[in-house]
């Protein structure tokens, strides 16, 4: 019986989707719901108001853009940050003097709030788009550059000089090699950062921008609109979970090769 | 009437040292003045007991060290300072199988050639003819973790073997298998070096091991120095193995000793 349940369950991007998840969600609805029948709109609106006013954000052009924007500014800026972090990890890799400059002012900036940067770039930049950008990357680099970095540290001693004895060229060592060693880590580092860069990019949205989730948020607040605060949180929240689906995917398909143990801890 | 002039020799060991900086900054010295040539075709196993050197020297010859003072010349090259020159002419076996985990059999036998610019389906075709070779048809596609010890060094000899080296150098290859499966693969090793007529560097610390593959015998004394040397252990008879056997075991016991 026990195994039957733990079979059971959907695929989704290639992923198994186990159903107690589905039940764990589908249960707080209903919470939620019986919740609302005692509590005024303006604290609990009910589960069905708040699916109208999601159903409303993609019904609107100007609802639906401002969740896409919202969307590709997070992966504008978790890119940006991949790419950058990449670069710094890199030169770490090689460079032990660039290490010793670069690895505290990455340990600095972790200590920065998001708030800081939001206000800083809004002081710095005028437009919004880079205000966002900028915001997304400084919060999001430092994750970035020591997960790439640890990955290519811990690459195998034993494989390099394995690979090496075949006289590669610098592409092909890359290729072969270094790639397929620190992408395990780059997919761990994207998940982990689509998380914060979804809190940050809210903030951000908050305070310097005039479209997207965070202004929308800042809109119901102004007007009391819970079910429409809920129904754009959920935007937010299925952006992130369609998103590390994918992520996910990836990782299921380039990781293959793990072999998976029976027994778990 | 013309005079062949003698081949030069495919390695060539020239008063080598090599020494290693240890973490308190004090030195550790790893080949001491090392000396020795080997001819082409020959299979030489290099004996000594752990830590006596026989690794770094291996490395030295690979071109993945660079020797402190003397002259490693490989094939009439500095395998360190012409690193690219070696392309394609070195097939390694390493101690443990060092097969990429991200890559099936089949991918991993044709890492060298794909390296080399050999194309796809050549390269695979070669892959393909000599996991078959090595027993292994059937299995192109499994990974590393899906194969047992003996096949995944099986993969490991093919991937030597496939761009069809010059040179193969073998640092305890069979060492971390059975009895049997060691025994079974040294033979097939043997086979295959008779067949492709490449130059052999075979390092072990098992006396036994030496003796059966039947080549030239040189054992190391720490830090790595020849101490003892038999040119040909192929024919010998059961009295004369005895005495090589005696006269090894006695210079790794002066060796332990000191």
């Amino acid at each position: 019986m026990t195994a039957t349940t733990a079979n059971r369950g959907l695929r989704l991007f290639g992923r198994d989707i186990r159903l107690e998840g589905v039940f764990a969600l589908v249960g707080l609805a209903v919470v939620w719901q019986v919740v609302s029948f005692f509590t005024p709109d303006y604290l609990f609106p009910s589960v069905p108001q708040i699916a109208t006013r999601f159903v409303e954000i993609f019904s609107s052009w100007k609802t639906s853009h401002d969740a896409v924007a919202t969307g590709l500014r997070i992966l504008a800026g978790l890119t940006g940050a991949f790419v950058f972090g990449s670069i710094l990890a890199m030169l770490m890799a090689r460079s032990d003097a660039f290490e010793r400059y670069c690895f505290p002012l990455l340990n600095f900036n972790q200590g920065i709030p998001a708030l800081s940067w939001v206000v800083i770039s809004i002081i710095w930049f005028r437009g919004i788009e880079f205000r966002i950008f900028f915001i997304m990357v400084m919060t999001t680099l430092p994750a970035f550059a020591f997960q790439v970095l640890d990955s290519y540290r811990s690459m195998s001693k034993d494989l390099f000089e394995m690979t090496l004895a075949f006289r590669p060229s610098r592409w092909d060592l890359f290729r072969t090699l270094i790639w397929p060693t620190v992408l395990p880590g780059i997919l761990t580092a994207w998940k982990v950062n689509l998380g914060n860069a979804s809190r940050v990019v809210v903030v951000a949205e908050l305070v310097g921008a005039t479209g997207g989730v965070g202004y929308e948020l800042l809109q119901q607040q102004q007007i009391f609109d819970m079910a429409g605060a809920i129904a754009w949180t959920i935007v937010l929240v299925a952006f992130v979970l369609v998103v590390q689906g994918i992520i996910g995917a990836i990782e299921a398909h380039a990781l293959r090769y793990r072999p998976a143990a029976e027994r778990t801890l | 009437m013309s005079v062949d002039a003698p081949e030069p020799p495919v390695i060539a060991f020239e008063r080598v040292s090599k020494s290693f900086t240890r973490p308190d900054g004090g030195a550790f010295e790893a080949v001491r003045d090392l000396s020795f040539t080997i001819a082409r075709g020959e299979l030489v196993a290099i004996l000594g007991k752990t830590g006596c050197g026989k690794s770094t020297t291996f490395n030295l010859i690979s071109g993945l060290l660079r020797p402190s003072s003397g002259r490693v010349a490989v094939e009439g090259h500095d395998p360190f300072v012409e690193f690219d020159w070696f392309r394609g002419k070195i097939g390694i076996v390493f101690q443990n199988d060092r097969l990429m985990p991200w890559r099936g059999a089949l991918d991993n036998v044709a890492l060298g050639l794909e390296l080399n610019k050999v194309g796809r389906e050549e390269r695979l075709a070669v892959a393909r003819a000599w996991l078959g070779k090595l027993g292994l048809a059937g299995h192109e596609h499994d990974f590393p973790h899906a194969l047992s010890g003996g096949m995944r060094q099986r993969v490991s000899i093919a991937r030597a073997f496939a761009g069809k080296p010059d040179l193969l150098l073998c640092d305890e290859p069979f060492s971390a298998l059975d009895e049997h499966t060691g025994n079974a693969l040294r033979d097939e090793f043997r086979e295959l070096l008779r067949e492709t007529g490449a130059t052999a560097i075979f390092i072990t610390h098992s006396i036994e091991e030496a003796l059966r593959l039947g080549g030239r015998l040189i054992v190391f004394e720490r830090p790595a120095r020849i101490a003892y040397e038999a040119r040909s252990l192929a024919g010998l008879s059961d009295g004369e193995r005895e005495a090589v056997r005696a006269g090894i075991r006695q210079v790794l016991a002066a060796d332990a000793a000191a």
